[in-house]
């Protein structure tokens, strides 16, 4: 086994990071949320159990983008006053971190980018335009939102947020960016909408019913 | 996957979840799993937090109206698209013009992999509605009001207005609440529908496409058949499902087939003068020899027509000839009268004119040999002598059979043009853009006279 692996400080379970560069992780069993000082896991706090959700994806899902499979490793759920959403971190098979995110069974996928200049959440408005990446991109929407959890694997650390302002923005040809407000340096994610069918996920939850 | 996972006791699968109203005590299902905002009770018009397990209650709605029924029962699935939806959400939506409230109603179909689609129904109109990804590019330089580029097409500016919900039922995965409005604008292409919907704060733009309603019961297997579509929908598809340019484009083609033929067989045709002559009636001689015959003229060459031109000056009289095209070989006889009668003057809507003063018949299948004519003319008594002229031409071409089919293919290229300028015209007339009215234009004619 080459994945870095130690026991949950809290637990003592097993903690075996499946992405190599992951900085945080929730221990499956205690919720206790783990933080990496290679491999050494210092807890840093606690989830609460997570509210029911409705996204179809869970950790472990399979999938493929742009003819790379890719494992969910870890989440961010979001809530908001007109509901919830998830961002998925999402592992491809290159190593490349990614986030899947599914509002109300909206995908896109984004990740991390660099741009110079971005603006302040203060100064944004709808209907604003901003070019990253030869593209035009279109403020559609500024959530006011609440961190509600975590899951698993995520490349930076990330708890015990509470209101976090997301800007998203979308282009005439099916890009999407994020700007989030998390920090206090802005940090810009790029990426595109997506067909459910087109991901080809495996490993899906199965719903009641359907 | 890492070997060394150890089997996760994984979340609980996501169930359909019962619940009771906390106000009348109705049962309440909440079908599409956590995403519900709002869920409404169908026995109290209560609208319900569905993120509360105690289901609080937000609003209260009453409705002056009879009950309003969706046609497609809360609960019900179907296919649609290939895949499985099952109607979740019902909310009646109405618009007021000039004065005028027009409803309709929108369906929220629900799938736990695929998301949220909406259907809408007005006056048995039906479309398939689902979320943008792309965001349509606006183009204000329109002359009719703006249109919208969407994926490469173009939608023309139908309408804008203030879209206020007065009734609703199910779940929502939004905070749904009777008597909130948006401001609604939909362009057109036909059988697509581009809309934007205005809050304060965020514009979605949806896309939808025309569906009948038959389609709409086979995909969820309702009894009974659909209401019956009420006029003419802002994005329904035309009836005329030619297009009206390639229409004419055939038409220009075969006339030009047609102009090509017409060309071919009058180069083909000899038009070979055979007999010119001038004859003199007279009303006294011809009392004792009343027909008389012509010079023998040759037919030469394959069997085809013969045309017989007749001119004579009458003004406001009449001479009628009968005429015999005679084989002066075997006896055959071609019988024919013609009458040359011109008439003029003036009564209380000016000049007119009647008739003319020349006659053309054109004889078919006229085996060659030589042939002569027997001429008896009669006149107008009023008239004691008149000269006329008879002219045979042999192998003419004739253009009546092209000017049949040239009518033949007009007529329906004309009538399909028709349809669908009639069918566009009643879809712009529910539009911000009506066509000017025709009825307006001669109603004000009507009040002058």
């Amino acid at each position: 086994m080459t994945q870095p692996a130690a026991n949950c400080p809290n637990c003592g379970a097993k903690i075996v990071f499946r992405w190599s560069s992951s900085v945080q992780t929730v221990c499956e069993f205690c919720k206790s949320i783990l933080v990496r000082t290679d491999v050494d896991l210092q807890k840093v706090g606690q989830v609460a159990d997570l509210p029911p959700d409705s996204s179809p994806i869970q950790i472990n899902t399979e999938g493929v983008y742009r003819n790379k499979a890719f494992v969910v490793v870890g989440r961010i759920l979001y809530e908001y006053d007109q509901g919830g959403w998830n961002e998925w971190h999402v592992m491809m098979n290159d190593g490349a971190s990614a986030w899947l995110s599914d509002a109300q069974n909206e995908y896109a996928v984004s990740w991390s980018s660099k741009a110079a200049s971005l603006p302040a959440a203060a100064q944004v408005q709808v209907g604003q335009q901003f070019n990253w990446d030869n593209q035009r991109y279109t403020v559609t929407v500024i959530t006011p939102a609440h961190y509600r959890g975590v899951e698993g694997e995520l490349p930076f650390q990330y708890w015990g947020k509470n209101d976090v302002t997301f800007v998203d923005l979308r282009t005439e040809t099916g890009k999407f960016a994020t700007l989030d407000y998390s920090d206090s340096e802005p940090a810009l994610y790029l990426g595109e909408f997506v067909e459910f069918e087109d991901l080809k996920l495996k490993n899906l939850r199965s719903f009641e019913g359907w | 996957m890492s070997a060394g996972t150890p089997p996760l006791p994984g979340p609980p699968k996501p169930q359909v979840k019962a619940l009771n109203c906390p106000k009348c005590g109705a049962a309440i299902t909440l079908r599409c799993f956590g995403q519900a905002e709002t869920v409404v009770c169908g026995s109290c018009r209560c609208i319900l937090d569905a993120k509360d397990p105690n289901l609080a209650i937000l609003q209260q709605f009453e409705i002056k109206t009879s009950d309003v029924k969706p046609f497609i029962p809360l609960g019900t699935r179907g296919k649609l698209r290939g895949t499985d939806y099952e109607v979740i959400g019902f909310q009646r939506r109405h618009i007021t013009v000039e004065g005028i409230t027009y409803s309709w109603h929108e369906y929220l179909l629900f799938n736990p992999y695929k998301g949220f689609r909406y259907l809408t129904e007005y006056n048995g109109h039906w479309n398939d509605i689902s979320i943008c990804k792309q965001l349509p590019m606006l183009d204000s330089g329109f002359s009719t009001g703006g249109a919208a580029n969407y994926l490469g097409e173009v939608y023309r500016h139908f309408q804008t207005s203030d879209a206020n919900t007065d009734f609703v039922l199910g779940e929502f995965p939004w905070q749904v609440r009777v008597g909130e409005h948006a401001v609604v604008t939909d362009y057109v292409h036909p059988p697509r529908v581009l809309s934007s919907e205005k809050l304060d704060k965020e514009v979605t733009w949806s896309i939808g496409e025309y569906m009948y309603g038959r389609e709409i019961w086979d995909s969820f297997k309702l009894p009974g058949s659909p209401p019956e579509a009420i006029g003419v929908y802002e994005n329904q598809p035309s009836p005329v499902t030619t297009n009206v340019t390639s229409v004419w484009l055939a038409f220009a083609a075969f006339a030009i087939f047609l102009l090509a033929l017409m060309a071919g067989f009058d180069l083909r045709a000899k038009k070979e003068p055979v007999l010119h002559e001038t004859y003199t009636y007279n009303r006294a001689d011809a009392k004792n020899e009343p027909s008389f015959v012509s010079d023998v003229f040759e037919l030469s060459g394959r069997t085809s027509n013969v045309e017989v031109k007749t001119y004579a000056p009458v003004s406001n009289h009449w001479i009628y000839l009968n005429y015999a095209l005679i084989n002066q070989d075997t006896g055959q006889a071609w019988d024919f009268g013609r009458e040359v009668s011109y008439y003029y003057g003036y009564d209380s809507d000016g000049s007119w004119t009647e008739g003319k003063q020349n006659d053309s018949v054109v004889i078919p299948s006229v085996p060659p040999g030589h042939y002569y004519l027997r001429i008896e003319p009669e006149a107008d008594p009023s008239l004691p002598n008149i000269s006329y002229t008879v002219d045979v031409i042999h192998d003419v071409p004739v253009f009546g059979i092209y000017a049949i089919a040239f009518v033949a293919l007009l007529v329906p290229a004309l009538l399909i043009s028709l349809r669908a300028y009639t069918f566009e015209r009643s879809r712009w007339s529910e539009s911000d853009h009506p066509p000017v009215q025709l009825s307006a234009m001669t109603g004000s004619s009507e009040d002058d006279s």
